[in-house]
């Protein structure tokens, strides 16, 4: 039967890539981390609404958390706010964002990853985060890792630490202490590997054309 | 037999391939709905790739997040807040015309809030897996498809390919026993839901809410309850659909007709949770014992019956930033402004349940009233039955459909430090504008804290004539 070639299909399909779209691979990130310990950051905060009304995805990464990193707004002039973690010296090359729980709820705004990436940062860390959010993440290269509570505790004090995020071992090196992380396979095989998710659906052709015309006339 | 959840007869009805330990499964969309702020990235991609809408009869578009909410000038003009917006509703146009889809443009009759118009045109139909580049997409839930928000990637694999690659989501029963009290809305049963849920509490999750409260909703009702199912971190919300759908739906513009409706309505009318099926897991609530709901904080989980104080524990930054203290009361703070509308309660009986009591009443001196419709029909309703008359006799602005206020991307936007009592979804911080301070709360809330300006019980008020009533608050 075709269903049963297609789990073959798709297993296989991790090893033979057909790459047709390919992005950078993404195997490992070292860097100094940011810490911003605030539960629920919605994506409105990531990047507010005024900020989406381009058509292009390019130079969010300035109004990145604009509401919290400056004070005054962008029409009437503004300036940055010394107290948030992206303004300070030692933080604001940050390119590891560790953040209090339920990261990202809100809107499905794919500007906020865009923003993050734009920014400089290529992994953000929590206790969880939210469906939407973590799934444009992903599409975009910036690593979503989710960690138990016990240890994101430990996380949330290592401001300004430099932080090693290795996705092939799956493990998290800061001083000296390992912490292990589990991503979504292929989530991670798409990183390791530089490919974008098109071209498994693309792979799917022939699977997509016979479902539709499975499907009831009436839809 | 085994058996099984709503939604898990709609997931396994659109499974194009399996999931597996290494793979996603592949799930076939039956229909795209589109706006202009999450679509112009993703037409991009396919005019970079040399692609194709796969699908351009499933896919739908409509302008309504940088729309103007006034009418157009004398020459016809729609005059936006900026050049920006404008351009996006421009590019939109282009998109659709260049990939051969369907759109409600402003004019059109049909333009209005994605999620009110899917619904109104008949687009929406139980059992149907329905995406949008819009969280709250969970709203056409509300007929017993499965419906949820996705990002600008997923808009382009969409129209690539009309399939997205998912993990199977996990299943959470929200049984809403008994009955509301009259005075008691949709709106305030969802804010109740989500305080008891919490704002991450169903990650993971779709919901599917079922019980005598919900049964006996009308659709613009449980369209408020699915709506907001994403506060709760839920992909979508779900309930089966009945004859209340059916009703709805018949004759609607994109609805089956003849003999596809009578198939379509057997095929729909195996769409339930089987008896004896498991969800993941279950949440109870009694409907009898929600009360008028109002937000204090900074996201749709710190939400109270409007009679009771801010809870001790209410997070710091979130009181904070509005101002407020714990134990503290919300009924009496002055309030800017009041803004009716949004994809969660802008519908025909939201407006009824605002008009209601703006009725000889008068919006409150220095107080901004503004009504927005969620779509032309909607509008069209609601001034065949003279509502607009009683807000602008009331003192309230009557504007043209669009989400407006609700993330004011369109210009119209509350000031810092300004409140607004807002029927939207979101509360988070400078949502409706940057410093902006939001309340969520129901239609009659917030009409009735308009007229007195500051929030008030709204139940006190249609127990009392507007006077006496606002003498007590005072
Ligand atoms: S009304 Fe508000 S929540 Fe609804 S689609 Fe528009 S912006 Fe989004």
């Amino acid at each position: 039967m075709k269903n049963d070639n297609t789990i073959n299909g798709t297993s296989n399909f991790a090893t033979e890539q057909s790459q047709i779209f390919s992005r950078e691979p993404i195997k490992k990130v070292e860097g100094v981390a940011a810490v911003i310990d605030i539960e629920n950051i919605d994506t409105d905060q990531i990047i507010p609404a005024e900020y989406l009304k381009i058509t292009n995805k390019e130079g969010l990464g300035e109004h990145l958390f604009s509401n919290w990193r400056y004070s005054g707004n962008s029409n009437s002039g503004r300036s940055a706010n010394p107290d948030f973690v992206l303004n300070k010296t030692e933080t604001k090359n940050a390119e590891i964002l560790i953040t209090g729980e339920n990261l990202g709820c809100g809107s499905s705004r794919e500007h906020a990853p865009w923003a993050l990436l734009d920014f400089g940062i290529k992994v953000v860390i929590s206790s969880s985060i939210a469906d939407i959010f973590r799934n444009n993440a992903v599409k975009n290269g910036l690593m979503p890792i989710v960690i138990d509570k016990a240890e994101h505790q430990f996380l949330l004090q290592q401001n300004a630490k430099v932080i090693a995020v290795d996705l092939v071992s799956q493990k998290i090196l800061v001083d000296r202490k390992i912490i292990n992380f589990e991503i979504e396979p292929f989530a991670r095989y798409c990183f390791l590997n530089g490919m974008d998710q098109l071209d498994f659906l693309f792979s799917q052709e022939t699977l997509i054309s016979n479902f539709e015309s499975r499907q009831a006339q009436y839809i | 037999m085994t058996k099984k959840t709503l939604f898990e007869k709609v997931w396994e009805a659109h499974i194009v391939s399996p999931e597996s330990k290494e793979t996603p499964a592949v799930l076939y969309i039956d229909t795209h709905l589109i706006h202009e702020v999450t679509s112009p990235q993703a037409f991009n991609m396919l005019r970079e790739k040399g692609l194709k809408v796969r699908r351009p009869d499933r896919t739908f578009a409509t302008m309504d997040h940088s729309t103007p909410t006034t009418k157009p000038n004398e020459k016809g003009e729609y005059e936006f807040s900026g050049e920006k917006e404008k351009n996006q509703v421009e590019q939109l146009k282009k998109n659709c015309r260049e990939f051969g889809i369907s759109l409600f443009e402003l004019g059109d009759k049909r333009q209005g809030i994605v999620h009110v118009v899917g619904p109104e045109q008949g687009i929406t139909q139980p059992g149907k897996t329905i995406v949008c580049g819009d969280s709250h997409t969970s709203t056409h839930g509300a007929f017993g498809a499965l419906a949820f928000g996705i990002g600008t990637s997923e808009v382009g694999y969409t129209f690539a390919t009309q399939c997205i690659p998912q993990r199977k989501p996990k299943t959470m029963g929200v049984k809403v026993v008994g009955k509301l009290n009259s005075g008691v809305s949709a709106k305030d049963l969802i804010l109740a839901i989500i305080a008891k849920i919490g704002i991450g509490g169903a990650t993971g999750h779709v919901i599917e809410y079922f019980g005598e409260a919900i049964k006996n909703m009308s659709m613009d009702e449980r369209m408020t309850i699915c709506n907001m199912s994403i506060e709760a971190g839920a992909r979508a919300g779900m309930i089966a659909p009945d004859q209340i759908t059916f009703d709805y739906l018949q004759g609607r513009p994109y609805a089956p007709k003849g003999d596809a409706w009578q198939r379509a309505v057997a095929d729909w009318s195996e769409l339930f949770t089987d008896l004896g099926a498991e969800f993941d897991s279950l949440v109870e609530i009694d409907a009898g014992q929600v009360k008028p709901m109002i937000t204090y904080g900074t996201n749709p989980e710190m939400a109270i019956p409007v009679t009771e104080v801010i809870p001790e524990n209410a997070p710091k930054h979130a009181l904070n930033y509005m101002g407020f203290a714990s134990k503290e009361s919300l009924i009496g703070k002055n309030i800017d402004v009041v803004f009716i509308g949004s994809c969660t309660n802008s519908r025909l009986s939201d407006l009824k349940d605002a008009a209601r009591i703006f009725n000889g009443n008068q919006v409150a001196p220095g107080v901004r009233a503004l009504i927005v419709p969620g779509s032309h029909e909607v509008k069209e309703q609601a001034e065949n039955e003279g509502l607009d008359q009683i807000f602008i006799k009331a003192g309230a602005e009557w504007r043209e459909p669009g989400c407006s206020m609700c993330l004011g991307m369109n210009g119209d936007i509350i000031q810092p430090g300004q409140i607004c009592v807002s029927t939207s979804n979101r509360n988070f911080e400078g949502r409706q504008g940057p410093g902006g301070r939001t309340l969520l709360a129901s239609p009659a809330t917030a009409a009735a804290s308009a007229v007195a300006g500051k929030v008030v019980d709204p139940v006190k008020y249609t127990e009392k004539v507007a006077n006496e009533w606002q003498g007590e608050v005072a």
